[in-house]
């Protein structure tokens, strides 16, 4: 062993270990650990792969259900979706990085979330993107927006894989912390399923794809300089990506995966080679020797240390059943791709590396993994807001507070965004990317998936378990308004610093809000991701579980979407609609306040509504619908008209409540429906216990409403429209 | 019809194509690996969309020069029909077997929407499906297709018949507005001087089920399918 005496506790804490996590590491080897030893204990216990602090609360979340074939813990969750299919999908975050260095930061997510899925036996078929950036104003926005918009895009049009849809908005909190989370969806079979448990001792260790450089080594905590001073130079840490390397990979792997030759697989991902090798030989029970002179390198002359802690793109391990390394290696010869036996399984539960004949690092999987540390940590709540009572807001003209709000930048179009993604390429995107939830055609039974990804932060902040549940309620919803039922969901946790016990107690607040929803609309969670730390100089990002739902529609030719379709019809609002502005839109873009509760969430009704919503679809009574979530009632309503280029009369708002608490108001559970027969849908409504009345009537050119005159449909369009490309125009 | 579809390391749309053409002839194109020995015999060849190689070079320009690219080259020479969609557009430019280049697009971005194209030629086994200055919506999905040439060989391809497709407006206008990308001339896709290469940028490919959003592409394949019987 070499380098073992020159580890101190204070080189451990510059690695981001406790003192009590030092001894800890210490106790387990029974000595001090050498340098390699040491990076490969702070990687494996680092809050992002061992998951410290957020554990004890994932754990609540209700992960099974009949459709679940694989739920946390693997490189992705997997569902059934019968015909012999399953869907294998996950959800990562790539915030840190993408601020850094947007491009390839953003880039390097779209390939990690790619690789997840792939590595599980499945074809990537759809990405979304979830972004959050700071403020407009802020100098640094343009800049980043431009940047991830077009890393995400570099990446995800060049393999290949449309990029359906997802989310964008802005908020002076993420000034500091953007939030780039991405979300890959793939397609399997459901009885070729592959995991990252090690398997039989004396199997080989085989390393696939790009070579491994100094990128990415050990994240931004570390100075490599300190280590290696003949080096003198402190590398980036954001890693560079590679599609065209990627999408040789993902062919490659598919094509291996079709015989029986993989034992397991597991990409690597954060921490590199030594994530993926103690999480297979800790899956498996088992050990694992690597001869880390056989790893293909990019650069000369790298430390054991080096090799274990790149975060080098588009590589995985392999263990492959013996006698099959040569047709592996046919095939990935074929892709062009490096395929070098690195090592072989063992029986002595060791982890243990080898490099220029010495032995460079010599741990015992199990406690590794299994006594990675586990905090308790301190939350405290939150005192909630006070209610807003609407009849002490000034009453103003409600179409121009309309196109306001079409115009300002979380409601404004992303047409300037997802116009940049290959939307198209596979030939099977049935929704596109701008409605509740994209469409996604299957090869098999006529069958469709609904994809979509929602958060509402601002209501996380003011009521974290209001929001979580509103979270996983606006997925559910927004797969349902497409006439999809809704399957299962993974989350993209984006929270500030833990150790913090009013973070702490946004997170713990979340997870029971998103418990109980996912429980009453069985919705289970199949995996996941966290982020904390998202803060600068103290500010905490407003908490952001993102969450990224799945369905299934049965018959893709019953799907709808939001466009109004026919002159004549009928607008009838689903849901009930008490006026809510606490923590709304409307009460943040035009009175410029961020007061008041998030609105409640009934989850009995949602369920209720939803289910009736999906019913009505399926019967063919349905035109377009559209949830209605950020804006209220009056920006669904033009969002439609917008969408299908149709205007609506639409009918005086009830007496009793405030117009403008009528029409921006956020209640939740609620959906607008187009149908051409109103009578069977309010009487079926009725028979089903859900509230249910005409809105208006779909006809002509503009928004109409008694008393407050017309609104063309092309002005809001032009609205919505503007503002996004007008603000990446200027300089 | 036996057509057979050209795969490089970074083609991504080989299924959309294989798809288009088997629906329209009932019978799935044979793929061929670009390193294959040999190419089989077929009455069409068709350099699907995507990146070969990464584009990293210059969009096309390493796969034209594909040992595969010979045996294309040899087959056209000989007749054999050849159409290459957006990447295979910008590896026929490369390759030197249409005119020109295509250059970023106008706002430098990657651009996926839906375009309206004007059918400049009806009179080749390619297009033979449309009516003359017929308009089109259709999908693009590119970032560099922008149409650039000298001014003869702009005149040459205009005075010769070999402007294929115009991006329009939807009533097949030619406006500023309606060439989206730049394109010389609103040029979106050529023919060699025989006919029987057809490079484009648009993917008519995606645009063949009333599911995905639209089927004016349908004529395309079912023209050419019906010229090759």
């Amino acid at each position: 062993m070499r380098g073992g005496s020159n580890v101190t506790p204070a080189l451990a804490a510059e690695h981001g270990l406790t003192e009590a996590e030092f001894d800890r590491a210490v106790a387990i080897l029974g000595r001090t650990p050498n340098l390699t030893e040491l990076g490969i204990f702070a990687a494996m216990w680092s809050e992002h792969c061992s998951y410290k602090s957020s554990k004890i609360w994932l754990k609540t979340l209700p992960t099974t259900g009949p459709r679940v074939i694989c739920g946390p813990g693997e490189n992705a969750g997997v569902i059934d979706i019968g015909d012999g299919d399953a869907i294998v999908f996950k959800i990562e975050s790539h915030n840190h990085p993408s601020f850094i260095e947007p491009y390839q930061g953003a880039a390097t997510g779209v390939g990690g979330i790619l690789r997840d899925v792939f590595t599980m036996g499945a074809r990537p078929i759809a990405i979304l993107d979830s972004l959050r950036f700071g403020s407009p104003d802020h100098p640094r926005t343009r800049h980043l927006i431009a940047g991830v918009v077009s890393g995400i895009g570099g990446y995800g049009n060049c393999v290949g894989v449309p990029t359906v849809g997802g989310e964008c908005e802005f908020h002076p909190s993420y000034d500091g912390n953007i939030l780039v989370n991405a979300m890959c969806v793939g397609i399997a079979k459901a009885d070729r399923i592959f995991y990252s448990a090690a398997a039989g001792p004396g199997n080989p260790v085989i390393y696939v794809g790009a070579k491994t450089g100094r990128d990415g080594i050990h994240g931004a905590t570390m100075a490599s300089a300190e280590f290696r001073s003949d080096a003198g130079e402190k590398r980036p840490t954001v890693q560079v990506g590679d599609p065209f390397t990627e999408k040789l990979l993902i062919e490659a792997c598919l094509e291996l995966m079709e015989g029986d030759a993989i034992v397991a697989i597991q990409d690597m991902g954060a921490a590199g080679l030594t994530s993926s090798s103690v999480e297979m030989a800790g899956k498996g029970g088992l050990g694992i020797e690597l001869d880390l002179d056989r790893v293909p390198l990019r650069e000369t002359g790298m430390s054991p240390y080096e090799i274990m802690l790149s975060e080098s793109q588009e590589r995985m391990l392999m263990i492959l059943r013996p006698g099959s390394e040569a047709e592996a290696r046919r095939i990935f010869a074929k892709w062009e791709l490096d395929f070098a036996v690195i090592g072989r399984v063992t029986e002595t539960g060791r982890l243990v590396l080898r490099m220029n004949g010495e032995i460079a690092a010599d741990i015992l999987v199990e406690p590794l993994v299994t006594a990675a540390p586990v905090y308790q940590r301190p939350w405290r709540r939150r005192d909630p807001e006070p209610e807003i009572d609407p009849v002490t807001l000034p009453d103003r003209d409600s179409f121009e507070c309309l196109r306001r709000l079409l115009a300002s930048p979380t409601l404004a179009s992303k047409r300037w965004i997802w116009e940049q993604y290959d939307h198209l390429v596979m030939g099977n995107t049935v929704k596109r990317p701008g409605g509740d939830a994209a469409v996604v055609r299957l090869s098999t039974g006529g069958k469709a998936l609904a994809l979509a990804t929602d958060c509402t932060p601002r209501y996380c902040r003011a009521d974290p378990v209001r929001g979580g549940a509103q979270a996983v309620a606006e997925s559910w919803r927004n797969l349902t308004a497409v006439g999809a039922e809704p399957l299962a969901l993974t989350d993209n946790m984006n929270f500030g610093n833990p150790e913090r016990p009013e973070i702490m107690g946004e997170f713990v607040g979340a997870i029971e809000g998103m418990r109980e929803a996912c429980r009453a609309l069985d919705y289970p969670v199949v995996s996941g991701n966290v982020s904390l730390y998202n803060e600068t100089n103290g500010n905490a990002i407003l908490p952001a579980p993102v969450i990224g739902g799945v369905g299934l529609v049965a018959n893709v030719r019953n799907a709808v979407d939001l466009a109004l379709k026919r002159g004549g019809d009928t607008l009838i609002l689903i849901g009930e609609t008490r006026g809510r502005l606490g923590c709304s839109l409307y009460l943040r873009e035009i009175e410029g306040s961020e007061a008041g509760p998030a609105p409640p969430v009934d989850l009995a009704a949602e369920r209720r509504n939803g289910d009736f919503v999906r019913n009505m679809i399926r019967a063919g009574h349905v035109a377009a619908c559209h949830d209605l979530s950020d804006g209220g009632l009056l920006v669904g309503v033009a969002e439609m008209a917008i969408t299908g280029g149709r205007g609506v009369a639409l009918d005086a708002a009830p007496l009793g409540l405030p117009r403008n608490a009528y029409f921006f108001g956020e209640d939740q559970a609620r959906y607008i429906v187009e149908t051409a027969d109103p009578g069977t849908v309010i009487e079926a409504a009725r028979a089903a216990g859900v509230s249910a009345y005409a809105i208006g009537t779909v006809g002509g050119v503009a928004l109409t409403l008694p008393g407050a005159g017309a609104i063309s449909v092309d002005a809001l369009r032009a609205a919505n429209e503007a503002w996004l490309p007008d603000y990446m125009a200027q300089v | 019809m036996k057509a057979v579809v050209v795969i490089f390391p970074g083609s991504n749309r080989e299924r959309d194509i294989c798809a288009a053409l088997a629906l329209v002839t009932g019978r799935e194109p044979t793929r061929v690996w670009h390193r294959d020995a040999a190419m089989p015999e077929s009455n069409l060849i068709v350099l699907p969309g995507g990146f070969a190689y990464g584009d990293y070079l210059r969009c096309g320009a390493m796969a034209a020069h594909s040992p595969v690219m010979r045996e294309v080259r040899d087959r056209a020479a000989n007749g054999t029909p050849v159409l290459g969609i957006c990447n295979g557009f910008q590896i026929l430019t490369e390759a030197g077997m249409l005119p020109g280049a295509l250059l970023p697009n106008r706002s430098l971005r990657f651009t996926c929407r839906d375009v309206h194209l004007r059918v400049e030629n009806n009179q080749t086994i390619f297009t033979c499906g449309y009516e003359a200055g017929q308009a089109m919506r259709v999908p693009v999905a590119h970032h560099d297709g922008n149409y650039t040439a000298d001014a003869d060989t702009l005149d040459r391809l205009e005075d010769r018949g070999l402007v294929a497709f115009r991006y329009c407006e939807p009533d097949g206008g030619l406006t500023e507005a309606g060439n989206f990308n730049g394109a010389a001339r609103a040029i979106a896709g050529i023919f060699n001087d025989s006919r029987t290469v057809l490079g484009l940028m648009p993917h008519l490919e995606n645009a063949v089920d009333p599911l995905l959003g639209g089927t004016d592409g349908r004529a395309f394949f079912e023209g050419l399918v019906g010229a090759l019987q």
